[in-house]
């Protein structure tokens, strides 16, 4: 069975969406997200979606849903690497995403998540310039 | 039909002198148009519409026998279009070619009334179309024109700039409208990519009036950079805007929104943790101090 391969990075959990998303895909990820959250107790869900070139109304909710129901699990979700294109779309969707926090690329978006934590931007995150 | 062809082609040297010696009286433009120029023109077009009424098909100018004649006719009026003929001047050059031609025709068939009325009415016909296909090259070259003045405009309103590292500038001048807002849209995402800058500073100085369209159009775009991770902030809000903002009821609670583009670059500044300092007088004692000095003299 096709499914999304989710990565445990420290505190976090890194999903990199490669591939068309349909019905059955989203559902299954809804679940492996949940799962992993209650599993390894993350803080934090970073989606990188920078290889999505194409997106509808379907996924927006998809990313909306994961990120309110991490929200319940007590994670905080940060959708990362959007493209111009998609976001155009979405915004002409009327899918504004409010309850989704964003950065750049996946770098950024472990920036955000560990300052929203609090936590020391050391681990799994590198800094160059305060090295 | 036959005699037309026939007529065209026994008197065309004459009746071309005729025409270009009309058209001096009337459209001939001398500040456009050399003389040479149009006599070459006339040349050309009689012998492509000679060419085409010795075919037969005077009723139809769309046909193949007409191609010649047709193009001559788009260079023409395209080129006259450009170096700035009126419509009804474009129009005249054909129509100028009635009188010789009309002339010619009472000379030669002065003996039969009937047929000479026959054959008036075809080349009356036949120049009109041809003389209504000129008008219709002249709006085409016209409407080419101004699509391409339009998209040229276009172009050249939108430049994104690099204020410093991770911060973008964009200053609009010009009123937004949906077309617009596409293109400032893309090249800003796009440029947000490109220089994966965290902050966008929409500077609105040079928007005369921001309505409830306007705003919407610069909402979007805020959006859709916040869905790719950048924070936008709205500069150069005037006071007349700001009270309009308000008296239409547009939130942009959500938006942070700055009077000067200074006070946003600070603002963007400060949040990606950079500050600008004066420096102290003795570091400055270099060039700063020099240039002071020789102000004061």
């Amino acid at each position: 069975m096709e499914r999304i391969p989710i990565l445990r990075m420290g505190p976090f959990l890194l999903i990199t969406i490669q591939v068309d998303m349909h019905d059955k895909l989203a559902m299954q990820l809804q679940d492996d997200v949940t799962e992993r959250i209650s599993d390894w107790g993350s803080a934090g869900v970073l989606i990188d979606i920078s290889s999505l070139e194409i997106v509808d109304s379907f996924i927006g909710r998809m990313l909306a849903n994961i990120a309110a129901m991490s929200r319940v699990l007590g994670a905080e979700t940060v959708v990362v690497g959007m493209q111009p294109a998609v976001a155009i779309t979405l915004v002409e969707l009327g899918m504004s995403l409010p309850g989704v926090r964003t950065a750049l690329n996946v770098e950024s978006g472990m920036e955000l998540l560990n300052t929203s934590l609090g936590r020391p931007q050391s681990g799994t995150f590198h800094d160059s310039n305060e090295a | 039909m036959g005699k037309l062809g026939e007529i065209i082609s026994r008197n065309q040297e004459r009746i071309r002198t005729d025409w270009s010696n009309d058209m001096a009286k009337s459209v001939q433009r001398a500040d456009l148009i050399s003389k040479v120029e149009l006599e070459e023109q006339t040349r050309t077009l009689l012998n492509a519409i000679a060419q085409g009424v010795s075919s037969g098909q005077t009723d139809d100018v769309t046909g193949s026998a007409w191609n010649s004649a047709r193009e001559h006719l788009q260079d023409i009026s395209s080129s006259r279009a450009r170096q700035g003929f009126t419509p009804s001047e474009t129009a005249t050059f054909v129509l100028s070619l009635k009188h010789p031609l009309f002339m010619t025709i009472r000379q030669e068939l002065a003996k039969n009334q009937e047929e000479m009325f026959e054959t008036i009415w075809t080349a009356n016909t036949l120049l009109d179309k041809l003389a209504l296909l000129t008008t219709e090259f002249y709006m085409t070259t016209r409407e080419e024109l101004i699509s391409r003045q339009q998209q040229e405009l276009l172009e050249l309103s939108t430049p994104v700039v690099k204020l410093w590292d991770g911060i973008l500038a964009l200053p609009i001048i010009g009123t937004l409208d949906s077309a617009r807002t596409q293109v400032v849209m893309e090249e800003l995402l796009q440029t947000v990519v490109a220089t994966n800058s965290k902050f966008a500073i929409i500077d609105i100085t040079g928007v005369p009036t921001v309505d409830t369209l306007v705003a919407q159009h610069l909402l979007k775009t805020i959006t859709a950079a916040r869905l790719m991770g950048a924070e936008c902030i709205i500069s150069g809000v005037r006071p007349q805007i700001a009270q309009t903002i308000v008296h239409l009821g547009i939130n942009l609670e959500d938006v942070i929104t700055k009077a000067k583009l200074s006070d946003a670059f600070a603002l963007a500044l400060q949040r990606s943790g950079r500050g600008v300092f004066r420096l102290s007088t003795g570091a400055a004692n270099g060039s700063g101090a020099a240039a002071t000095a020789r102000r004061e003299d």
